[in-house]
């Protein structure tokens, strides 16, 4: 436990001091900062939004509108801290954590302690964690007090709640990728490699959910629609459209979050919404437990994925020979 | 009891034996030196010996631990100095020795003093709060020693200690680690592949070759089992080389041999014999010219079993 303690105060300092840590908030505060108040940014939609009444009739959580209002050709801040925030930030902490201390020689010295090997690795996974946490709480909280001040509307208890449940949640995400990029620390040799690695993964998940190709192609492929498509096709072309949407981790979280954050979505599946589009849904929002209750499933998935990662990771190096060359 | 002690210890990558059955014991207070060509499995060894590799076979114990399955009870009381010492280079020299003590549970005074102590023996007490990536390869040699200090462990292993520095410093690690050996009752595992360094220091050698222990023993038990008891080999130069000084010679306690020479004999003998041989010289009315002696090194044994292995 001593052990524990002891390096991951070393590694959360590491973090937090160093240039990598220092950059990685400002570009995090920054992007978001833009996203909302720039001048292409959210808030001038947030304000039309806030004027007129929509189909669910959200009125009453104006506050979380900031934070999953698109702006003006620039995405929402769900959308970037979902797309390229959390995971730029999970990667650049974990993509060396284990090859550079090998390559520098320390981990054959650190080894040597009287401390066990996952040790090392879950001081590293938390330290990571938690810087994760400080940074996104200290994003959240900046852009929500500018937005006090910008649209005059304090957060309900709720939508504090659900903020709150977003920054545990997004951290988990955060932690997914961190884990993901820890994984090819243990495997690969080579700094650079594992970095490309977790970079490669990263960019082929955010195009495929960027573009919807395979997704669209997949749902094409097993049921052509056509004007005379039946109504129960159309919904199994969309089912397994979104089916296939949901092999990318950023589309799943994304979706999780936004049912979070807008409490006016009803269903986490999209498709579903559209055909309630109509007379047949009553205007109001979920509460807390429901929609918690519709987003159990995603968060299932990250946490079983996450266990994987570790399972491997854990598995690799802890018979791994540690040769300081 | 040993403190380490190895029974059949055997590593295989693939086909390839790097070591192979290993039977090695080393007692407490020795400064044990691990003496072979590269590749002969000396790094291996030493992992295995602190549980950072796991032996295809047989069972490594230090200080009656396994190895292989109380890990952490020997890496308690074990200092390891790797071959390629890494330090974290954006710490100080404190930072990274202070680190050590709090992964050995220590209080944060207590790694704070030892780190400063250490610092202190090996001669780096102005360097403490230089970031290490301002350290020469000696330097960090030097703090590898420290680190060990702050542990305080009852054995201390270290992997070609002396590699990669230069001919100053490497007398000056050396030095430095005989005297914590002599001051802590250390037990010391040295390994290299230079002779003269573990001359220096040792008191007790292993020479391995290719995964084998080829010979292990006292300094001077190995060289006599060695060189057949030759230790020493005298020439003599003479005016005159006569039969009966010849037999005379022969007769001293301790020849082995006596071989002409152009102008003289050499003898081989198990200790110093000159003070006899020239009494002889002169009892049977010889007249020496000169006297040379020359007593055969480790270097000779171990090219020796160098050439057999």
């Amino acid at each position: 436990m001593r052990g524990l303690v002891a390096i991951f105060d070393k590694e959360l300092a590491d973090y937090l001091i160093s240039w990598r840590g220092i950059i990685l908030f400002a570009v995090a505060l920054l992007v978001t900062v833009v996203a909302i108040y720039g001048p292409a940014g959210a808030l001038v939609n947030i304000r039309e939004q806030l004027g007129e009444p929509t189909q669910f009739g959200q009125t009453q959580f104006v506050f979380l509108t900031l934070f999953t209002t698109s702006g003006a050709g620039s995405y929402a801040f769900l959308f970037f801290i979902t797309m390229f925030i959390v995971p730029i930030v999970g990667i650049v902490l974990g993509f060396d954590a284990i090859n550079r201390e090998k390559n520098s020689g320390t981990l054959s010295r650190l080894l040597s302690q009287p401390i066990y090997r996952d040790t090392v690795f879950n001081a590293k996974f938390l330290a990571g964690t938690v810087t994760m946490a400080i940074m996104l709480t200290s994003v959240v909280l900046l852009v929500s007090g500018l937005g006090m001040r910008a649209i005059g509307v304090p957060p309900s208890s709720e939508e504090a709640l659900r903020l709150f449940l977003f920054l545990v949640l997004t951290t988990l995400y955060g932690s997914f990728w961190l884990g993901l990029s820890m994984l090819f620390s243990v495997f690969f040799e080579r700094v650079a490699t594992s970095a490309m690695a977790s970079i490669a993964i990263w960019i082929f998940f955010l195009l495929y959910t960027l573009t919807g190709f395979i997704p669209t192609a997949v749902a094409n492929m097993r049921v052509p629609l056509s004007d005379t498509s039946t109504t129960q096709e159309v919904i199994r072309y969309y089912s397994i459209q979104v089916a296939a949407e949901r092999v990318s981790p950023i589309y799943l979280f994304q979706e999780a979050m936004y049912v979070l954050l807008s409490p006016g979505t009803r269903t986490a599946t999209e498709y579903l919404q559209i055909y309630a589009s109509g007379a047949e849904w009553q205007p109001g929002s979920l509460p807390l437990s429901q929609t918690m209750i519709t987003i159990w499933p995603h968060l299932v998935t990250f946490v079983a994925i996450a266990a994987v990662f570790f399972g491997v990771s854990y598995y690799k190096f802890t018979r791994e020979e540690i040769r300081s060359t | 009891m040993s403190i380490v002690e190895t029974k059949d210890l055997t590593k295989k990558y693939g086909k390839i034996t790097a070591v192979d059955g290993l039977n090695l014991r080393i007692e407490e207070g020795d400064i044990f030196g691990f003496l072979g060509p590269n590749g002969a499995g000396k790094t291996t060894t030493i992992l295995m010996l602190l549980g950072l590799t796991e032996p295809t076979s047989g069972i490594a114990l230090v200080a009656g631990y396994n190895t292989t399955r109380e890990p952490l009870k020997v890496k308690r009381i074990t200092g390891y100095v790797p071959e390629n010492v890494g330090f974290y280079e954006d710490l100080t020299a404190a930072q990274n020795l202070i680190y050590t003590g709090r992964l050995n549970g220590l209080s944060d005074r207590l790694a704070d003093k030892r780190a400063l102590e250490a610092l202190e023996i090996v001669g780096l007490p102005r360097a403490a709060e230089r970031n290490v990536s301002e350290f020469s390869r000696g330097m960090k040699q030097r703090l590898a020693i420290a680190d060990i200090l702050v542990k305080q462990p009852k054995i201390a292993i270290m992997d070609e200690p002396t590699s990669g520095i230069d001919p100053e410093g490497i007398v000056q690690v050396l030095d430095l680690i005989a005297r914590i050996a002599k001051e802590t009752r250390m037990t010391i595992v040295m390994s290299s592949h230079q002779l003269y360094q573990v001359q220096r220091i040792c008191n007790r050698v292993g020479i391995l070759m290719e995964g084998h222990l080829v010979a292990e023993g006292l300094l001077e038990e190995l060289s006599r089992e060695a060189m057949g008891g030759i230790q020493f080999r005298i020439e003599v130069k003479l005016t005159e080389v006569t039969q009966t000084i010849v037999e005379a010679i022969k007769q001293i306690k301790g020849v082995l041999g006596v071989e002409p020479l152009a102008g003289g004999l050499i003898i081989n003998c198990s200790e110093d014999l000159r003070p006899q041989i020239a009494k002889k010289i002169v009892d049977t009315g010889g007249l020496m010219v000169e006297m040379k002696i020359q007593s055969y090194a480790l270097e000779d044994i171990y090219l020796k079993y160098f050439r057999e292995g």
